[in-house]
C-alpha cells in the first residue's frame, strides 16, 4: 500500500511543472491568507508584548480610584510623601502624564506623544530604561530625553534639537531605550519642570513605586482604600498593562481572524477549483491506475498529498514573506486610554508561523478532499473514456 | 482445455436519469484458454461493455460471468481490483501510459501491487520490454516514443505481471497499417509462444484476421454463435 501511495504521489508531484498556472492559484491564494493572518496577528502580539513587557511584578502604579488611565489622577506632594514613607514602598516616583502634539516624521500630521514628568528615582524603579545617546535630563531644567521609538517616528527629536511645548523650548539631551516596551514611545522630563510647564502646580497624575512583590502591592492597596486621606488605588504593573493591552489586542485579533476567515473561504474555492481541474486533467491516468488494480485509498491519499504539498508551499511562502517584511517592523497606534501613540514592533513569533502553516494545512485538506473522493468514485469505465 | 471465460445470460443495463438503457442482453459465451478472439460489431453494439465485464472493470446487472475460474458477479470493488491486478492485462486504444514516467517505470507499475523487491520488479520490467522489442527504449518517456512504440510499452505493462488473460480495446485503432500489423503480430506471438488468452475488440476486419476466431455483436447480442450452446 505504501509503495502504491508513494509512487502515485511522486508521479503527481512530478506532474506539477506541467500545471504551473493552475497549481500557482493554490499557492498564491493560500500564501495570501497566511500572510494577511500572520501579519495582522503579529501586530496584536507585538502590541501586547510592548504593553505587557513594560510591566514588572515588583512595580506598581498608584492612581486615582476607578480610573484606567494614567492621565486622570491628582496626587499632591503631601500624599506622595506619606506613601513614600510607608513600609511596603521601597522607592517611589511621582509622575505626571500629559501629551504633546508633534509632527509625525515624513508627514504633515501631528500626533500625540506622551510626555512623562518623573523624579530621578524613576530610573532606579525602571532599571530597563537606559540612555543610549546623549545624557539624562537635569532636574529643574527644560530638558527632555526621548525614547528611541518616538525619536524614529516623530520629527525634531534628535539629540541637541529644541522642541517647543507650551511656552517653552525643551532641549532634547538624550535618547533612551526601555527593553522594547511602550515606554520607548514616550518623552521624559523632570517632574517639577513638566508640572510647571503644564501649570499643574505640584500635582502629579500618578505615582510609580517599587515593592517587594504583587502581594505587597495589594496590601498597600487595601491600606490606601481604608485611609480617608486618599482616593487612590494600587495596581501591580503587570495587571495594569495587561488591562491596557486587552481591549486593543482583542480588537486586532478579531479583525485579523475575520479577514483571515474571509480570505480562507476564497482560498478554499481556489484550491477546490485547482484540485478538481488537476484531477479532471488526469481522469484517464487515474482510471488507468485503478484499472491496473490500484486501490481507491492510494488515489485519495495521492491527490490529498498533492493539495497539501501545494498548500504548505503557499503557507511557507506567505509566512516567510511576512516574517521577512514585518518581523520587528516598528509601528505605532493610538492608546485610547491616553490618546497618545504607543510604539510597538510587529512580532512574527514561531507560534504565529505555526498557526499560519496549520491554516494552510487545513485549507489544503479541505481543498483536496472532495476532488480526491471524486477521483476515487468515478466509475473506471467512464473515467477511461476521459469523461 | 478449461475455459478462460464463461458468460451465461450476461446482462448489463445502464441507468440514465429515469431511463434504463440495456447494453448487453443475455450473452452466452465461452472462451477457452489460449484462444485469440476478436470481437467485432458496430459502435454501440456492446463489445467494449462485454470486454469491460470480462476484464472486471464493471459489474454485470444480470447473469453470470466466470473468468479464470473466478465468479466476478458478487465481488466487491476492492476484491475486483486485486483480482484484476493478478489475472488481467489491459491494452487500450490510446495506450494510457503515464506521461511523467519512462517506459521502464510505466511497465513496472502493475508490479507495485505485488510483493516483489524493487530489484525483481526492475528485472521483470526489463524482460517484458525485451519481449516487446523495446529494451533499448527503457529510459524514454512516452512523449519521446512513436505510437507503435508506446503501444509496445503498454503491451509490456499488460504482460509484466504474467496474467493469463489479456483484454485489448481497439489496440491498433490509433496506428497506421504497418505499425498495426507489427502490434498484431506481437499479440499473435504472445498468444502462440506465451500461451496468453487474448480478447480483442476491433472495428478493423484486417486486425480481426490476426485472431484465431471472430465473434460479431449487434444491439447487445452475439450474432455469431459462441462456443456455448
Amino acid at each position: 500500500m505504501f509503495s502504491q501511495v508513494r509512487e502515485i504521489t511522486l508521479m503527481n508531484i512530478r506532474n506539477l511543472p506541467s500545471r504551473v498556472g493552475s497549481s500557482s492559484v493554490i499557492v498564491v491564494g493560500i500564501a495570501g491568507v497566511v500572510a494577511v493572518l500572520v501579519g495582522l496577528l503579529s501586530m496584536a502580539v507585538g502590541f501586547d508584548a510592548a504593553l505587557k513587557g513594560a510591566g514588572k511584578p515588583d512595580r506598581a502604579i498608584i492612581m486615582r480610584e476607578g480610573t484606567s488611565s494614567e492621565m486622570n489622577g491628582n496626587m499632591t506632594p503631601e500624599q506622595r510623601a506619606i506613601i513614600k514613607a510607608m513600609p511596603e514602598v521601597e522607592l517611589g516616583s511621582g509622575e505626571t502624564y500629559v501629551v504633546a502634539a508633534i509632527k509625525k516624521a515624513g508627514t504633515d500630521i501631528d500626533a500625540n506623544v506622551v510626555v512623562r514628568g518623573v523624579e530621578q528615582t524613576a530610573f532606579d524603579i525602571r532599571d530597563e530604561v537606559q540612555i543610549v545617546s546623549g545624557r539624562g535630563f537635569e532636574p529643574g531644567k527644560a530638558e527632555i530625553i526621548v525614547g528611541v521609538a518616538a525619536a524614529g517616528q516623530f520629527e525634531g527629536l534628535s539629540v541637541g534639537s529644541f522642541l517647543p511645548v507650551r511656552d517653552r523650548d525643551w532641549q532634547v539631551v538624550g535618547h533612551f531605550t526601555a527593553g522594547g516596551t511602550a515606554l520607548e514611545g514616550e518623552i521624559w522630563g523632570d517632574l517639577d519642570t513638566v508640572n510647571s510647564t503644564f501649570r499643574r502646580g505640584g500635582i502629579s497624575s500618578t505615582m510609580r513605586i517599587r515593592v517587594a512583590g504583587e502581594a505587597e502591592a495589594r496590601s498597600l492597596d487595601r491600606k490606601l482604600q481604608d485611609d480617608p486621606r486618599f482616593d487612590l488605588m494600587v495596581k501591580p504593573e503587570t495587571e495594569f498593562y495587561a488591562s491596557q493591552s486587552e481591549q486593543r489586542t482583542a480588537l486586532i485579533n478579531g479583525f485579523g481572524l475575520s479577514v483571515g476567515i474571509i480570505m480562507a473561504i476564497g482560498a478554499i474555492f481556489a484550491a477546490l477549483n485547482t484540485m478538481y481541474s488537476a484531477v479532471s486533467t488526469r481522469t484517464v491516468e487515474i482510471a488507468t491506475l485503478r484499472a491496473l488494480g490500484f486501490g481507491n485509498v492510494p488515489v485519495v491519499v495521492s491527490v490529498m498529498t498533492e493539495a497539501l504539498f501545494l498548500a504548505l508551499l503557499g503557507g511557507s511562502l506567505g509566512a516567510g514573506l511576512v516574517w521577512l517584511v514585518f518581523d520587528g517592523y516598528s509601528a505605532s497606534t493610538l492608546n485610547q486610554a491616553s490618546f497618545s501613540q504607543v510604539a510597538f514592533d510587529f512580532a512574527v513569533t514561531s507560534e504565529l508561523l505555526t498557526m499560519g502553516l496549520s491554516w494552510a494545512i487545513g485549507l489544503g485538506i479541505i481543498g483536496g478532499l472532495f476532488p480526491a473522493i471524486r477521483a476515487a468514485r468515478l466509475p473506471i469505465t467512464t473515467a477511461l473514456r476521459g469523461e | 482445455m478449461t475455459a478462460a471465460v464463461v458468460c451465461r445470460g450476461l446482462e448489463k443495463t445502464y441507468v440514465k436519469g429515469r431511463e434504463q438503457v440495456p447494453v448487453l442482453t443475455g450473452i452466452n459465451l465461452e472462451i477457452e484458454q489460449g484462444d485469440f478472439l476478436a470481437l467485432m460489431g458496430p459502435s454501440g453494439s456492446g463489445k467494449t461493455t462485454l470486454l469491460n465485464l470480462i476484464g472486471g472493470l464493471d459489474h454485470p446487472t444480470g447473469g453470470e460471468i466466470e473468468v479464470e475460474g473466478q465468479s466476478l458477479g458478487g465481488m466487491s470493488n476492492k476484491a475486483l481490483a486485486r483480482w484484476r491486478s493478478e489475472n488481467v492485462g489491459f491494452i487500450f486504444q490510446f495506450y494510457n501510459l503515464l506521461p511523467v514516467l519512462n517506459a521502464q517505470r510505466n511497465v513496472e507499475l502493475p508490479l507495485l501491487l505485488t510483493k516483489l523487491s524493487r530489484k525483481q520488479r526492475q528485472a521483470n520490467a526489463e524482460t517484458a520490454l525485451e519481449i516487446v522489442g523495446l529494451a533499448d527504449r527503457a529510459r524514454h518517456k512516452p512523449g519521446e516514443l512513436s505510437g507503435g512504440q508506446q503501444q509496445r510499452v503498454a503491451i509490456a505493462r499488460a504482460l509484466v505481471a504474467d496474467p493469463r488473460l489479456m483484454v485489448c480495446d481497439e489496440p491498433t485503432g490509433d496506428l497506421d497499417r504497418d505499425t498495426a500489423d507489427e502490434i498484431l503480430e506481437l499479440l499473435q506471438m504472445l498468444n502462440a509462444d506465451h500461451g496468453k488468452t487474448i480478447i480483442m475488440v476491433t472495428h478493423d476486419p484486417r486486425a480481426a484476421d490476426h485472431a484465431k476466431r471472430t465473434l460479431h455483436m449487434d444491439k447487445g447480442k452475439l450474432v455469431t454463435a459462441g462456443a456455448l450452446a
